[in-house]
């Protein structure tokens, strides 16, 4: 038995996760369209390589990923492609984004997949590039690749790996679900993963409003005998203890130095449903094409779990459970504390998607207006990071960037706790989210201008040795022409008849002034 | 010695300030030819904080001779790519009154890009040799290409194309240009939550 370490801050917010029924998964079946976004992942999007009108099967590779942070994109079902083009996508901006659009033709036919026989006896490289050609990205929070992630093995040594059951947002039960369902997969998919990274040790971090997914998974961990240090634990239930550097710290009581990855002090953090995508992706030869998403809130007459394909809209979800919008409906994308309002329901499921939460609006109402700082110091308390986000929220509207910087914004995980606590409800994290992605623009157009620097610097010096050759040139020419006719002088006949008719015409002027 | 002190108060003064004089203007006039600074260094600083598209706007051949300008007392409110953060750092370094951005030499836009319509050109070069930062591919009678991640979007190549075919286009668009924005300042009004909900 590990000891549990605590951490700074959190809060305790209504949890509400037996709205859903964890432990309960329903079939969302095919809708009419799915709808494919390209960049479902933090990093460049992927690049389409089917056209429209190709017939696809379930499984097929629709667009690759491009670079090193990216993912691909596989067909969920057997259809029709119908567009690429711009449609709405989940994201807080509500704008549009490409995406690729499939008609199911109800077959749900298969392509061949083949998994790896023996993962044990493959190299850590060629088991991370089945993971990338799955298309796999972190589903838990961020969506960050995962064949990336995995390859902090070249980097750091890693011993531990913890597999983050957490889900301490509340409303959320997928996680929760998966554990209950799907334990022994996870715990196959932690096995696959930590050989990847030459993890010796394998920790499930489960919080304790989870009694079920608990039990699950020390049944399914006990049930694979003693293969190395394996356990299961289970620490008080707090908001946001999920969050990867909180985690670390509770499990282990590493702290994460600022501005690091948990890869520095030998730690990866994976997703239960990342590690069942990549078990499928290894042991069966599956591409990621569905996910469990959480529907619930008060204005959904049955709220559930439900296994989704990727793509499929979330209106058609919707329908599914029974929903009555209100008014003034708010959709949100997430949980209630990190998610982000929905525009529309004809956005699809994307591989981040762990919840879709539809609250009446007396459930969650919109924040009442902002009124001014009290400087009570609730929000330092609260703050898992240990930042001072009063400070942090001074100086976001100085905008002084420097002194945020010295303040760890950084740091700052967007958790919402200090916006949760604030008695005077300012949208603390909202300011701190736009401060951060005007610190990243302002660093962009440093390095933006030190390079045009450069390239107008080199091209000046160019054009100046150009036109110095060009004059040394020229100067070279008049020279070498200058010593010709010097030294043809003498020989020369063309110089010597002007010579002679120049001393002719000069004779002829030297008689008439003598006549 | 200290006889020759004693005797000639006012001469030992005279000479031990002269030779103090001597061996510090000595130490000064040594000092400034070895540590002698290449260059203006303010100028070097104002040319940090200009946005380097190289433009020319301003009325000067570049960022590098507007710093100069700059540092021998010229306006800071001439450049347009830099807008008002530009001048508001430039105000702040060199300690004076931040201006507003002087319209004469052209208006703040959004960072934008040259996009040649390729079909269209016919290879004449003109571009090429219009773009300050090298960001122009091609060569005579080959079709010509924006390194778009190179472009400071200065416009120079603009004018020069005699079958008008490029164009200045948005740096980013749809979802890659959006960022979080800042909370509109509500706190001095609509304080009572009841009012709002009545809207």
């Amino acid at each position: 038995m590990r000891t549990v370490y605590a951490i700074h801050g959190g809060i305790h917010p209504p949890e509400e996760k037996h709205l859903s029924h964890p432990g309960k998964v329903l079939d969302a079946g095919l809708p009419s369209e799915l709808i494919l976004p390209l960049s479902q992942h933090i990093g460049a999007p992927a690049e389409p390589i089917v056209n429209v009108g190709d017939k696809v099967k379930a499984g097929q590779l629709l667009a690759e990923s491009q670079g090193a942070v990216s993912a691909a994109v596989h067909a969920p079902t057997s259809g029709t492609v119908t567009a690429i083009g711009m449609r709405p996508v989940p994201h807080p901006s509500g704008l549009e984004n490409t995406c690729i659009c499939l008609v199911p033709d109800g077959a749900d036919e298969w392509i061949t997949t083949r998994g790896v026989e023996d993962y044990r006896a493959e190299s850590p490289q060629t088991l991370i590039q089945h993971i990338r050609d799955a298309g796999i990205s972190g589903l838990g929070g961020a969506g960050f690749p995962t064949a990336t992630k995995l390859l902090a093995r070249d980097r750091c040594a890693i011993d531990t790996l913890i597999i983050n059951g957490t889900e301490c947002e509340p409303y959320i039960t997928a996680d929760d679900t998966l554990m209950q369902v799907a334990a022994e997969q996870i715990v196959a998919g932690a096995e696959i993963i930590a050989h990847i990274l030459g993890a010796s040790i394998i920790l499930y971090g489960v919080e304790d409003n989870k009694p079920d997914a608990l039990k699950a998974m020390q049944a399914a961990v006990a049930a694979q005998g003693d293969v190395g240090d394996r356990e299961v634990m289970s620490f008080p239930t707090k908001y946001p203890s999920g969050g990867e550097k909180q985690l670390i710290e509770i499990l282990t009581g590493k702290q994460v130095p600022s501005g690091g990855l948990p890869a520095d002090v030998g730690i990866v953090c994976q997703n239960p449903g990342t590690a069942v995508a990549v078990r499928d992706a290894i042991i069966d030869g599956k591409p990621l094409t569905e996910r469990l998403v959480t529907l619930t809130g008060r204005a959904l007459g049955k709220p559930c779990n439900y296994r989704v394909r990727l793509g499929t809209p979330i209106s058609h979800l919707l329908a599914l459970s029974a929903f009555t919008p209100g008014s003034k409906q708010r959709l949100i994308h997430g949980g209630p504390m990190m998610g982000f309002a929905l525009e529309t329901g004809a956005v699809p499921v994307i591989k981040t998607t762990n919840c879709v939460l539809a609250p009446t609006h007396e459930e969650l109402p919109a924040p009442p207006p902002a009124q001014a700082c009290i400087r009570c110091g609730l929000c330092a308390e609260a703050c898992p990071a240990s930042l001072l986000p009063q400070q942090l929220y001074w100086y976001a509207k100085a905008k002084d960037q420097e002194q945020l910087e010295k303040h760890n914004l950084f740091d700052c995980i967007e958790c919402g706790a200090c916006s949760w606590v604030c008695p005077s409800t300012i949208p603390l994290v909202q300011y701190y989210r736009a401060a951060k992605s005007t610190i990243v623009e302002a660093r962009q157009d440093k390095q933006r201008a030190e390079r045009s620097q450069a390239r107008f610097e080199a091209r000046q010096e160019r054009v100046e040795r150009e036109a110095r050759e060009r004059e040394a040139k020229r100067a070279a020419r008049k020279l070498a022409a200058q010593k010709k006719a010097e030294s043809a002088d003498a020989e020369d006949p063309v110089q010597a008849a002007i010579a002679r008719a120049k001393a002719r015409k000069e004779s002829v002027v030297k008689s008439e002034d003598v006549s | 010695m200290l006889a020759l002190i004693t005797d000639h108060p006012l001469l030992t003064a005279l000479t031990a300030l002269l030779a103090l004089g001597l061996v510090f203007g000595g130490l000064l006039g040594f000092a400034s030819v070895k540590f002698r600074t290449e260059g203006n260094p303010l100028a070097d600083q104002i040319n940090t904080l200009l946005p380097q598209t190289q433009c020319g706007q301003c009325g000067y051949p570049g960022c590098r001779p507007y710093a100069q300008a700059i540092a021998d007392g010229d306006a800071i409110n001439k450049c347009p790519p830099g807008g008002q953060e530009t001048i508001d750092a430039l105000a702040n370094l060199l300690d004076v009154e931040p201006e507003p951005l002087d319209a004469e030499h052209g208006i703040e836009k959004e960072p934008r890009v040259a996009f040649v319509r390729e079909d269209e050109c016919i290879g004449c070069t003109k571009c090429i040799q219009a773009c300050p930062v090298d960001a122009i591919l091609g060569a005579a009678k080959q079709m010509h290409t924006v390194i778009a991640d190179e472009c400071t979007g200065c416009d120079l190549c603009v004018e020069p194309c005699p079958v008008d075919c490029i164009d200045m286009i948005p740096r980013r668009t749809g979802i890659a240009s959006w960022s979080w924005s800042m909370p509109s300042s509500t706190e001095s009004s609509n304080i009572i939550a009841t009012d709002r909900e009545a809207a």
